[in-house]
């Protein structure tokens, strides 16, 4: 059991690494006030994209790369209507994920079963992935909380009215923080399908996008919070898998039922603890439009 | 922003309210037709498919009006949650409940006569969906909960829990292997509403629900909470209407005509519980609402266009090779051009600045 240890471990953090990026990516949209639910779109956009890209050009890094992009494009699109349009933010991540499903769908679709080309473990049986995914951790947790940069973001989240009336480029930085949540959801995406899964297939991303919404709500502001949150989630799915193996008598599908409804107990443990409404951004979701 | 900046229009054009969705409309099915024809597929064709074959015989016409019925349901539902700013986006999740709490009347009535059996699931179905409604209405009210995520995650939940139920303690044991409950009694089935006919009692109950709907929202009070506590929260809370009671109802609502919807499909249309027993239904609805500006009456002929679609779409993956996707994407354009539609009939856009 000892020895297995390591090894279990690694795949926690695999089975997690996808929530912490995409999760990572929208603490910071969240955090300068706007609110993405197009993550699931973004998120398989940049599976199903990244697949394709990896078997064309016969390249798994190519393929992670232009899978972050594909979801940074998507993020473009939602920065587009939500910022520039000044839509409604729910309505407008929503349609950006129903978009994304279907798309995502089309693209993938003759790369169904097919292998895609290797990516070699870099140091103790981990991928160059999750070793980034430690970087955007301590350097997201930097940006936000030591940087000018940081304190400009979060204020324009705490009050756009405030920050503009300062001579602060609200909807600029809002920009930046979207591109950049666009660009970490796609490539959780190809991570799942490049490195996680190894394969492509419809509809993969099984609401880890919104897993990763939920993950940002229970951060309550923290990003280590939410990178404890994102871990505890990995083990979870590990476990759950094991039982399903090892036939310990539930019905699988309950099994399967344990990721969202430990989304649905983690948030309401996180109200119990008195959290309630903790950390969200003060214009979190609030449309900003700029008077002259 | 740098390039684009918006100027609020003064007051909106009758006008303007009404040929917004239509444009919206237009424009994304030409950006779906750019599209086709970028992938090779004859236009012509396309058109045969989605548009005339749908709307020119008696038979296809039929289907589209039974397609247009769950939407019709589950959408008169939301446009009481999204006006009163709440966001239910798990109908499909109370859709499958109110499938499985009526199709258990149906089961459990298997081998009885008696008229009382089809109001039963009908009512049992209801009441599924408004119970699992009430879910995520609940943690919002008790624990703050964004009733986004926790709707979402039910959704999974109840289809999990109904692949659970048709291949466990509901499979029919004589059907072999096949995942599947008993096939429904004819007691237990919603027939057609005439000899040889498609459409059964269930258009009649969207109607009625298209009806309630404009009564209550254009003539009640609990209409007007419900608006009010959407456009201005605060001013709705001063005038005494009870923030928490106002979420519940609107998902008791909502919920409950999802519900309604899934008994009225499993029954009429499929006669067993299977392990999937939706299209996304539930969430074609929040389009359909969305491109009916949010009135029942918009909403019930929303519904029709996207039924069209919808059955162009299942022949469109046999003629034309176009995978369900296809349809998916084209919702989500079709929901971003309707918010784009919103946008411009509210502000001036001014390039530059």
């Amino acid at each position: 059991m000892i020895e297995l240890l390591p090894l279990i471990l690694a795949t926690v953090i695999t089975a997690a690494t996808p929530l912490v990026i995409a999760a990572l990516g929208e603490h910071v949209v969240e955090r300068s006030g706007v609110l993405n639910l197009g993550v699931e779109g973004m998120m398989i956009m940049g599976a199903s994209l990244g697949f394709a890209g990896a078997v064309v050009l016969d390249n798994s890094y190519l393929g992670l790369a232009i899978g972050a992009l594909a979801g940074m494009v998507m993020a473009g699109i939602f920065a587009l209507f939500a910022l520039g349009l000044a839509t409604n933010q729910v309505a407008t991540g929503l349609a950006i994920t129903i978009f994304g499903l279907g798309l995502a769908g089309l693209i993938g679709q003759p790369f169904v079963g097919q292998p895609r080309p290797p990516i070699p473990a870099l140091v103790f049986g981990l991928d160059p992935i999750v070793c980034l995914s430690f970087v955007l951790m301590v350097g997201t947790a930097w940006l936000l909380n030591r940087t000018r940069a940081g304190l400009i973001l979060r204020g324009v989240g705490e009050s756009h009215g405030s920050a503009h009336a300062l001579g602060l480029p609200v909807l600029k930085v809002r920009l930046l923080a979207v591109l950049f949540g666009g660009l970490c959801a796609g490539l959780a995406g190809a991570y799942l399908s490049l490195i996680y899964t190894r394969f492509w297939s419809p509809g993969m991303t099984a609401g880890r996008g919104w897993i990763a919404l939920a993950l940002v709500v229970f951060a309550a502001g923290s990003v280590w919070r939410l990178v404890a949150g994102a871990y505890l989630f990995g083990a979870i799915l590990i476990a759950q898998l094991h039982a399903q193996a090892g036939a310990i008598g539930i019905p699988s599908q309950f099994l399967s039922m344990l990721p969202y409804l430990m989304t649905i107990v983690a948030l309401v443990v996180l109200s119990m603890a008195g959290r309630r409404g903790a950390g969200a951004a003060g214009s979190l979701g609030q449309p900003f439009v700029p008077d002259r | 922003m740098m390039v684009l900046s918006l100027v609020p229009r003064q007051g909106v054009s009758r006008v303007r309210e009404i040929v917004t969705p239509l444009v919206a409309f237009v424009v994304a099915l030409v950006i779906a037709a750019l599209v086709l024809l970028a992938m090779g597929k004859s236009l012509k064709t396309a058109a045969d498919v989605y548009v005339v074959e749908p709307l020119t015989t008696a038979w296809s016409l039929q289907e589209v009006i039974l397609k247009a019925t769950p939407l019709t349901l589950i959408a008169i539902g939301l446009i009481f949650a999204v006006r009163a700013n709440r966001w239910n986006i798990g109908a499909e999740g109370q859709y499958v409940v109110g499938g499985m709490f009526g199709g258990w009347v149906a089961i459990a009535a298997h081998g009885m006569e008696g008229v009382w059996i089809l109001p039963a699931m009908l009512i049992a179905g209801m009441a599924g969906g408004l119970v699992y409604g009430l879910i995520p209405a609940a943690l919002r009210n008790r624990f703050g909960i964004s009733e986004i995520l926790s709707s979402l995650m039910l959704v999974y939940v109840a289809e999990l829990a109904l692949d659970y139920l048709v291949r466990g303690p509901w499979r029919d044991r004589t059907a072999f292997n096949f995942p599947k409950s008993v096939n429904f009694d004819a007691a237990a089935t919603l027939g057609p509403l005439w000899e040889g006919g498609k459409l059964h009692g269930g258009v009649l109950l969207a109607l009625l629900a298209v009806l309630g709907a404009v009564v209550l929202l254009g003539r009640s009070r609990f209409g007007f909470a419900v608006s009010a506590t959407g456009e201005a929260p605060r001013a709705a809370n001063f005038a005494g209407f009870n923030d928490h009671r106002l979420t519940l109802a609107v998902f008791a609502i909502s919920g409950a005509l999802a519900g309604l919807a899934g008994i009225i499909e499993v029954s009429a249309n499929m006669g067993q519980l299977q392990p999937s027993i939706s299209q996304g239904y539930g969430f074609t609805a929040i389009i359909v609402a969305f491109l009916g500006r949010l009135n029942p009456v918009g909403a019930l002929v929303s519904a029709l266009v996207l039924a069209i679609l919808l059955i162009g779409s299942e022949t469109a993956q046999i003629m034309l090779k176009l995978p369900f996707d296809m349809t998916r994407a084209f919702m989500g354009l079709l929901l971003l051009c309707i918010l784009a539609g919103e946008a411009l009939t509210r502000y001036k856009v001014r390039w530059n600045a």
